[in-house]
């Protein structure tokens, strides 16, 4: 620490003030939700208490961490071919499908959700021509359950998985596949065997971001799910909006967050975190 | 299929590559002996990469054959050639410890753990990597990194060993110490190597034949010596090593350097030239003195440096000596 302070570059006194503007700006909020989850309405660990008395909070926080991981399943999976078609299609296809990639970013999420719901929901397009052409007698029940939150969330999140394996795909040394084929492996093996894990570093960096992300979502439950399918995020709002539990708040979002470190942590015991967010691998 | 009755002699006949309009390598027909040494020598562009990536199966051939031991081999996908191969760069697998690197390709045939760890033992021993088969790639320095990839490529005993540029990653130093160790090897695993290098240097020392290529064509084969004392063209004579052109009746000459003769002052009886020395610089083991003969030719002499070229000078008039044998015809146009 002392020869750090001793060689500190002169550069952080210029970049200092905004450094600590965003410290403040970022550790006060999250500090103040600490504080809240310990104290209102009134000091202890009451409102954690509750997680263990009410099966209906238990109940939320377990619809979200299924939701969450099924979405990162097929999100993942979904955006790894997808990335993989990218790096190997020619360059004029590629332009194509990154510029419908980033388009999708552009795009509201209120949009994309409603979408959905015009093209699966009771009276959507799918359902009216699948009845129309006589193949179904009733509507199916696309939207207002899980099944329409899980389409809203994993279409929403795919784009996020592509990135992280795009990048990681991309900088592979693709002459290392071809050793793998001059060895005289297979297609399979050398996926298998080479690029699985030498891709693997994207992967994780996609999964823990599509999962963060997930666990944070509001709009798409709320609209997708029609009130059955309960999130903490919308949860949390309701807490705040309605009922005014700030303290019941306070303790999930904090619960959130906790989460989410000890995902990392996790990841940080089997690699190098620094190799999952694009830091050098050696 | 990899038959101890392959003994791994190359066919090539009449092989094209075009990229579109562009004609990368242009009917090349060339014999490669079994258990040979050859390189394919030539410059950038020149088209030796693109013929080695041909042989090795990861380009298409536009036009022509390539045959193994006589039978053709030009619609077997790579993975089943069997050919060993050092890349460029090496492209060892960086996951791996070099003992996984080493054995992938027995390992990907589903060989017996035993059989495996045997073998890469050997490889190990061959390359003198013992104390780090346990390191991934990333620890190990380039020297080490391209015995690797060596070891890694021969270990299933394949008849053809392809290196493309092997070297091209060390310093000058190292890369004369990995000649000689590759040499050893080559002797030692009596397996057909065919060596791309745009370094003629390397070429001369380490190969038993050369193929000089030049815009996707073959220039000259031939011995080294064959090749460094009988050039048939400016571009092979100018190519490897440095030489003089003379022209004289019509005809061009090729001379090298050091094969001539210079002494100070004019009218010496056999002087087959003369001139004044334009510059004198000293190389070691050599001085190298730029002659202008006149006429805005220059031509350049090498004197070894024991014969105490102190006293000659940039000014100095001199007379230039050589035999009829050391001008060689060259082909015109």
């Amino acid at each position: 620490m002392n020869a750090l302070t001793k060689h500190m570059h002169p550069g952080w006194l210029i970049i200092a003030p905004l450094l600590a503007l965003v410290t403040l700006l970022y550790l006060g909020p999250i500090l103040n939700i600490l504080w809240l989850s310990v104290t209102d309405p009134e000091p202890g660990l009451g409102n954690y208490a509750k997680l263990g008395e009410s099966d209906a909070l238990l109940r939320i926080v377990w619809t979200t961490v299924r939701i969450c991981i099924i979405t990162t399943l097929f999100s993942v999976t979904l955006g790894y071919s997808i990335a993989y078609a990218m790096v190997h299609c020619h360059q004029r296809q590629k332009s194509y499908m990154l510029t419908l990639l980033l388009v999708s970013f552009w795009i509201s999420i209120l949009v994309r959700t409603f979408s959905w719901l015009m093209l699966l929901g009771r009276k959507g397009l799918v359902n009216v021509t699948l009845e129309d052409i006589g193949l179904i007698a009733e509507p199916i029940a696309f939207m207002r359950n899980e099944l329409g939150v899980l389409i809203g969330m994993i279409h929403y999140m795919i784009p996020y998985a592509v990135l992280p394996l795009l990048v990681s795909m991309q900088s592979l040394d693709t002459r290392v596949m071809d050793a793998s084929r001059n060895l005289g492996a297979s297609g399979s093996q050398t996926f298998w065997r080479i690029y699985l894990p030498l891709t693997t570093p994207g992967l994780v960096a996609s999964t823990l971001l599509v999962f963060i992300l997930s666990l944070g979502f509001y709009v798409t439950p709320a609209v997708l799910g029609g009130g059955k399918v309960l999130m903490v995020a919308e949860y949390i709002s309701v807490q705040l909006l309605v009922t005014l539990k700030w303290g019941t708040a306070a303790m999930l979002a904090a619960l959130m967050l906790f989460g989410v470190l000890a995902m990392l942590w996790v990841m940080s015991r089997f690699m190098k975190l620094s190799t999952v967010f694009g830091g050098a691998a050696r | 299929m990899s038959d101890s009755n392959q003994v791994g002699s190359l066919q090539v006949r009449g092989v094209s590559k075009y990229f579109g309009e562009f004609r990368a390598v242009n009917d090349i027909n060339l014999d490669i002996r079994n258990g040979e040494f050859l390189t394919l020598l030539g410059p950038s562009g020149s088209g030796k990469t693109t013929l080695l990536m041909m042989i090795a199966g990861f380009l298409g051939i536009t036009k022509g054959d390539i045959a193994l031991d006589g039978s053709s081999i030009t619609d077997v996908p790579a993975e089943k050639r069997n050919f060993g191969m050092v890349f460029q760069g090496y492209a060892l697998f960086p996951h791996m410890s070099v003992r996984d690197n080493i054995g992938y390709a027995l390992s990907v045939r589903k060989r017996p753990v035993s059989e495996i760890k045997n073998r890469v033992d050997e490889m190990l021993d061959l390359v003198q990597l013992n104390d780090f088969a346990d390191r991934k790639p990333g620890q190990l320095s380039g020297g080490q990194q391209q015995r690797v990839a060596l070891a890694r490529a021969l270990c299933f005993a394949p008849p053809v060993l392809l290196l493309d540029e092997p070297l091209g990653a060390l310093d000058k130093k190292l890369r004369v110490e990995v000649q000689e160790q590759l040499k050893d090897i080559h002797r030692r695993v009596g397996t057909t190597f065919i060596y791309v290098t745009h370094d003629q240097e390397e070429a001369l020392s380490m190969s038993d034949r050369i193929v000089i290529m030049r815009d996707g064509a073959i220039e000259q084969v031939g011995t080294p010596k064959e090749l460094y004392e009988r050039p048939i063209n400016e571009f092979t004579a100018g190519f490897l090593g440095k030489s003089n052109f003379i022209r004289a009746n019509g005809k061009i000459f090729a001379l090298r350097p050091e094969k001539i003769d210079l002494q100070l002052g004019t009218g010496h009886p056999d002087a087959r030239s003369s001139g004044v020395v334009r510059s004198v610089t000293y190389f070691g083991s050599m001085h190298r003195v730029i002659v202008d003969t006149g006429g805005g030719d220059e031509i350049e002499v090498d004197i070894d440096v024991w014969r105490n070229s102190e006293s000659l000078s940039a000014g100095d008039s001199v007379d230039l000596l050589w035999n009829d044998a050391a001008a060689v015809e060259l082909q015109t146009g």
